[in-house]
């Protein structure tokens, strides 16, 4: 039968990846419940209030995000809006090219991975770096993420260390301690000749424009003291209402994602460095980007905009663990990404559909969802569009519903079906011409046909109640 | 430009125009995801709370010159407004620097700046742009001293967020830069200080104070 693009990908990997991401995967689960568990008697209260708190803020997006911009222009900072990815790389390489450097340093963000931002400025002559640890490497590699949290989750560190010695950064030595000496010093020049620094921003203020950015690399700090421009890439979402929000944010957005209580660098930035501050940006532009989140506000679909990025979905999920975050073929994979993947993708939903069938809907990427997004229905709404626009790549090996559609739909038949159902027994289901069917029947038995005894034994227990 | 946030507005306007009702703000206290036993503020509890953090933690003057010079280190970057008052403690052999020069990150061991405050709840040290006299002294070198008022306390994480004030950049600090990217490993010190610490200072105040 035709299998979908993800089972393919997943049934290719390597053992080791595959270890490498389960064992990762495992350790974030482990770690986020011991901190929640101890530190909180009821964790599901706040990852409500957290939820709800959210959702507020993008119910009224429009409001707030204007007051972000009023503030962050009021600090001294530039505020500029990106309809699309594309334009938001106009916009970036607008600024890089006025500030006449070459080198630019780069935190995580997700955001710019929706633009690709590293290849594009590394295609236009400029030297970007990627000075996040996992970032580096997998620039390094010319790899793409596969985690939002740990971008190389899928890497071993004989495989760091392979990139290292290819890319001549010293002598194979997968010693982690070396690994990490050696990127420092590769570094450190780097932060202090970039003209430009870019990060993203885990939340925005409304209130104040402070933009938020938390590492625990202190990279974002290092390019915020050599550069003299930071760029600040946001998605729209990101915006929240008040300064007193980001306590209950921030202490569960890094509960969720590593299981610490603070981060070593939480950054709140509002503009531009201090007139008496000899080092740091001169100029700070914030450039909000839509790219389709604005659509998705008003929708069914909107609490997925909900998401701090933690991660904890990913690690959580059966379907993430056996395939890898590559297998998503987007920015964002896993959970989160399987639903905002085809709703973010430049190409139209049809693109990445097919994402929604990569999960079991066993519910646990909403158990563990620090803003409460209910990633199962959200993922089963989106099924229900692949069906209806009928892209025929989502639905592939999905078996045939509308037999049983039209049974479950009237009485008489399923009674009759169900009186029946024993026949199945001697049929050569294995031969039917139905592929999901056949799949389905590759690993498993039918167990033996019990349909009908509800029915009966309903029946005969009202018939004893009115007897008595 | 101009042409883009009018299309993100218009866009937004009519989504949210969309919606049969819009979720009103939770009512919550700002602290109510700081843990029960971590409520508690003073300054005992804020030993502790450094330690969690793995920030080495000086009482005074004399005993921070002490390890520096235990540690073998030959020069660092000071805050200008600091030196005169550590240079007594410091043994001579350890250069200051009151300026950090660019051109040369590696030839600073350790820099000595100011936080504005501390954070009890979660062991954090709280930098202020206007306070600190050099950021690149605060990231760049190895080790990282904060030279802190003990007096300037906050009890939770809440509420230093609720009072971050004008200044342009509030960075709060907890424990020293470190990575887990490479197969969840943790390593200290990747790109700022792999070693963090905080001096008590409560000299100038007591100056200024005096009985």
């Amino acid at each position: 039968m035709s299998r979908q693009a993800l089972d393919i990908f997943a049934s290719e990997l390597d053992a080791t990846v595959l270890q490498a991401i389960d064992i990762g995967a495992r350790s974030g689960v482990e770690k986020r419940l011991a901190t929640l568990t101890q530190d909180y008697e009821d964790p599901d209260a706040l990852r409500r209030l957290a939820g709800q708190l959210r959702q507020h803020s993008l119910d009224h997006l429009d409001e707030y995000l204007a007051g972000a911009e009023r503030r962050l222009e009021e600090n001294g900072a530039q505020v500029h809006f990106a309809a699309t990815t594309a334009r938001a790389l106009e916009i970036v390489l607008d600024i890089v090219r006025a500030s006449g450097t070459r080198v630019v340093t780069k935190s995580k963000s997700m955001a710019s991975e929706e633009l690709d931002l590293s290849r594009e400025l590394a295609s236009r002559g400029f030297e970007p770096l990627e000075t996040d640890l996992g970032e580096f490497v997998v620039q390094l590699d010319d790899d793409h993420p596969s985690h939002i949290v740990k971008p190389i989750i899928h890497k071993t560190r004989h495989d760091v260390a392979r990139s290292f010695e290819r890319s001549g950064l010293g002598d194979y030595n997968d010693d982690p301690e070396t690994i990490t000496r050696r990127a420092r010093s590769f570094m450190r020049d780097k932060f202090l000749a970039a003209g430009v620094t870019i990060t993203g921003a885990n939340f925005v203020s409304a209130e104040s424009g402070r933009v938020v950015v938390v590492t625990n690399e202190g990279n974002a700090r290092f390019g915020q003291a050599g550069a003299d421009v930071h760029i600040v890439l946001a998605g729209i979402e990101k915006v929240i209402p008040r300064d007193r929000d980001l306590a209950l944010l921030l202490s569960l957005l890094i509960r969720s994602a590593t299981g610490q209580r603070i981060t070593s660098y939480v950054e709140l930035i509002g503009g531009p460095r201090h007139p008496a501050q000899p080092s740091g940006p001169r100029e700070m532009h914030v450039i909000f980007m839509d790219a389709n989140r604005s659509d998705i506000v008003g929708s069914d679909m909107a609490p997925i905009l909900r998401c701090i990025r933690c991660g904890a979905c990913m690690n959580s999920c059966p379907v993430y663990r056996e395939s890898s975050g590559h297998a998503y073929r987007g920015v964002y994979p896993g959970p989160m990404g399987a639903v905002l993947g085809p709703l973010l993708a430049d190409e139209g939903f049809g693109k990445l559909a097919d994402l929604a069938r990569a999960s079991t809907l066993c519910g646990a990427c909403h158990d563990v969802c620090p803003v409460d997004i209910p990633i199962p229905d959200l993922i089963a709404r989106l099924r229900e569009r692949s069906v209806r626009e009928k892209v025929k790549h989502a639905n592939q090996g999905v078996p045939p519903m509308s037999v049983y559609s039209l049974v479950a739909r009237h009485p008489r038949l399923w009674r009759l079906v169900m009186s029946l159902g024993h026949l199945m027994e001697r049929l050569p289901l294995a031969r039917l011409p139905i592929a999901a069917g056949r799949a389905w029947l590759d690993h498993r038995t039918l167990p033996r046909w019990r349909g009908g005894r509800f029915r009966r034994w309903l029946r005969r227990s009202e018939k004893g109640r009115a007897d008595d | 430009m101009t042409n883009d946030r009018e299309k993100v507005f218009s866009r937004l306007k009519a989504s949210l125009d969309r919606l049969p009702a819009r979720t009103p703000y939770p009512d919550f206290p700002a602290d109510v995801a700081t843990p029960a036993d971590r409520r508690e503020g003073g300054l005992s509890v804020f030993r502790q709370r450094l330690a969690e953090t793995s920030t080495r933690l000086f009482e005074d003057i004399a005993s921070l010159g002490r390890w520096l010079g235990e540690r073998n280190v030959l020069s660092g970057y000071c805050d200008p407004s600091l030196a005169a008052i550590l240079r007594p403690a410091i043994p001579p052999s350890i250069r200051l620097s009151t300026n950090f020069d660019r051109q040369r990150p590696d030839d600073y061991q350790f820099g000595i700046t100011r936080a504005s405050a501390g954070i009890v709840e979660t062991g954090s040290l709280v930098l202020k742009d206007r306070d600190t006299s050099d950021r690149l002294g605060a990231v760049a070198p190895w080790i990282h001293v904060a030279c802190l008022d003990p007096g300037n306390l906050y009890a939770t994480l809440a509420d230093a967020l609720t009072d971050l004030g004008d200044d342009p950049a509030v960075i709060l600090v907890s424990g020293h830069s470190q990575t887990a990217d490479v197969e969840g490993i943790m390593i200290h010190g990747v790109h700022g200080p792999g070693e963090q610490a905080c001096l008590f200072m409560q000299a100038e105040k007591k100056t200024e104070n005096g009985p």
